[in-house]
């Protein structure tokens, strides 16, 4: 009846972790899709968009499939950990990177692509090194698109169900993530349960997100001025 | 940009195509929708199947945990009848009035088993012990909160004493077969299924069971019940009545299920 904290939590921890890997992982990514000028650039495009495409159920099936010890992947951590990746929240951290993947790189290379390419040549001119272009032009200039695909990625990944269902096995503390607990409550037709967890879910989201567009909208004017 | 609005229109040719032959359907009464426990997946695609044949009538089939379907039916789904893995559901449904009372019908007793996969070492002669091996690092069921296979899964271990002590590996699925699913990809040691999915084609040789004797948890009596919100309440009823006949039964037992005593 009264709402887990517990998941909450949780749920908390895997979406900040899994956003903060896709910056890590989606920056170069993105880069790579904004810059380069390599013919099958469109092929890579494509298989980052994949995941929406894919319902999250049989993603996560591939998942469960891929981190099971009848595949490679699967094997090679079983031998380094002793343990299977499915049921844990590292699993699950994998799952939602990938299912999250296309909503940090999307933002993040179109931002990439609207600076103007004259102050790129200017900065290179000027001799700084690609990776100081990206940090002291590129990337400050991107800012918005950076923020919006954390944003995005964070509470795509709050409200993640197909993927954990899937991979997670429902493990209190562990797996249980609040989407998992809400359809819990709602199949044990604890109506009121599952509407107070929704709730909180969906104010706790709003005002983050909130949060996040409202400091974006700030520095977006104060940016470019800089 | 022409090619844009001739695949668009090809599109709404479709669509609207398809839409008109599921009602031609429809007006005939010739489908029903049938919503089933998740553990009569192969067991009533054959029986629909052979229904087919001798009535014309096409049984669409639609899986779930009970609970979720019954949830669903609650909520206006809409089934025309509804096969349960255990009696509450189905009562509870005729009880608030959304199924006939007088159709509620036990069609079979379903069985628990262990299942591990063929390749492993566990040796199953033990029997419920196997879940104390240390190799067992997880141990997969349906939720005991909706699914019924999930709460005889508690009960069996408890009844063997040994819940408290595999309690922290177990894992949940949504329903039976995924439960099943967990097992076979190879990511859970054992789990509990149904017989039912345990000898299922296609299934068969990918796993060892050992089936949980029947003292250790409350019979899984399973009911079925016909919607009144059906939309084909007779083709319902008749699906209903071959589930009943020598033929339908026949099929259950050798999907393993049993049909009890009632």
């Amino acid at each position: 009846m009264a709402i887990d904290w517990q998941t909450f939590w949780l749920t908390l921890q895997l979406a900040v972790i899994v956003s903060a890997a896709l910056l890590v992982l989606g920056l170069p990514i993105a880069y790579w899709i904004a810059f380069s000028h390599r013919r099958w650039k469109f092929l890579v495009e494509a298989i980052v968009a994949l995941p929406i495409v894919l319902p999250p159920t049989v993603l996560g099936f591939y998942v469960l499939v891929a981190l099971g010890p009848h595949s490679p992947l699967g094997r090679w951590w079983i031998s380094l950990t002793g343990h299977t990746l499915a049921f844990t929240f590292t699993g699950l951290v994998l799952g939602s990177i990938l299912y999250s993947l296309p909503f940090a790189v999307q933002p993040f290379a179109a931002s990439f692509a609207g600076v103007d390419p004259k102050l790129i040549a200017a900065s290179a001119t000027l001799g700084a090194s690609p990776l100081r272009t990206f940090f002291r032009v590129i990337a400050p200039l991107s800012l918005p698109g950076l923020v919006t695909g954390m944003a995005l990625s964070f509470a795509h990944t709050m409200g993640e169900f197909g993927v954990v269902l899937m991979v997670g096995g429902n493990i209190p503390g562990v797996t249980r993530t609040v989407s998992i607990d809400i359809y819990d409550r709602v199949q044990a037709s604890d109506y009121a349960g599952a509407n107070q967890t929704a709730l909180l879910l969906l104010a706790l989201c709003f005002v983050l997100l909130a949060f996040v567009y409202g400091v974006n909208r700030k520095v977006w004017t104060v940016g470019p001025v800089k | 940009m022409k090619w844009v609005g001739w695949i668009i229109c090809a599109i709404v040719a479709a669509v609207s195509c398809n839409g008109s032959t599921a009602q031609a359907q429809d007006n005939n009464g010739q489908e029903i929708v049938v919503a089933a426990a998740a553990d009569l997946s192969s067991a009533l695609k054959d029986v629909a199947d052979r229904f087919e044949k001798k009535t014309g009538v096409k049984a669409k089939l639609s899986f779930g945990a009970s609970g979720a379907l019954t949830q669903q039916i609650e909520n206006g789904a809409p089934f025309d009848v509804f096969f349960s893995a255990d009696m509450d559901y189905p009562r509870h449904l005729v009880d608030v009035g959304d199924a006939e009372a007088g159709s509620l019908y036990q069609y079979a007793v379903g069985k628990l088993v262990l299942w591990i996969p063929a390749d492993s070492p566990l040796k199953l002669e033990q029997g419920m012990k196997v879940l104390l091996d240390p190799s067992v690092k997880k141990i997969a069921m349906a939720n005991p909160q909706h699914a019924p296979y999930g709460r005889a899964a508690v009960a069996a271990m408890k009844h063997y004493g040994l819940y408290d002590q595999v309690a922290s590996r177990l894992v949940l699925g949504e329903n039976v077969s995924q439960a099943a699913q967990f097992v076979e990809s190879g990511n859970a040691q054992a789990g509990f299924v149904a017989l039912a999915h345990a000898i299922a084609p296609g299934i068969e040789g990918k796993g060892r069971y050992w089936e949980v004797p029947a003292d250790a948890y409350p019979p899984l009596a399973q009911g079925a019940v016909v919607l009144s919100k059906a939309a084909h309440k007779k083709e319902a009823t008749e699906f209903l009545e071959y589930m009943k006949s020598k033929e339908g039964k026949a099929v259950l037992e050798k999907y393993g299920f049993s049909l009890g005593s009632r």
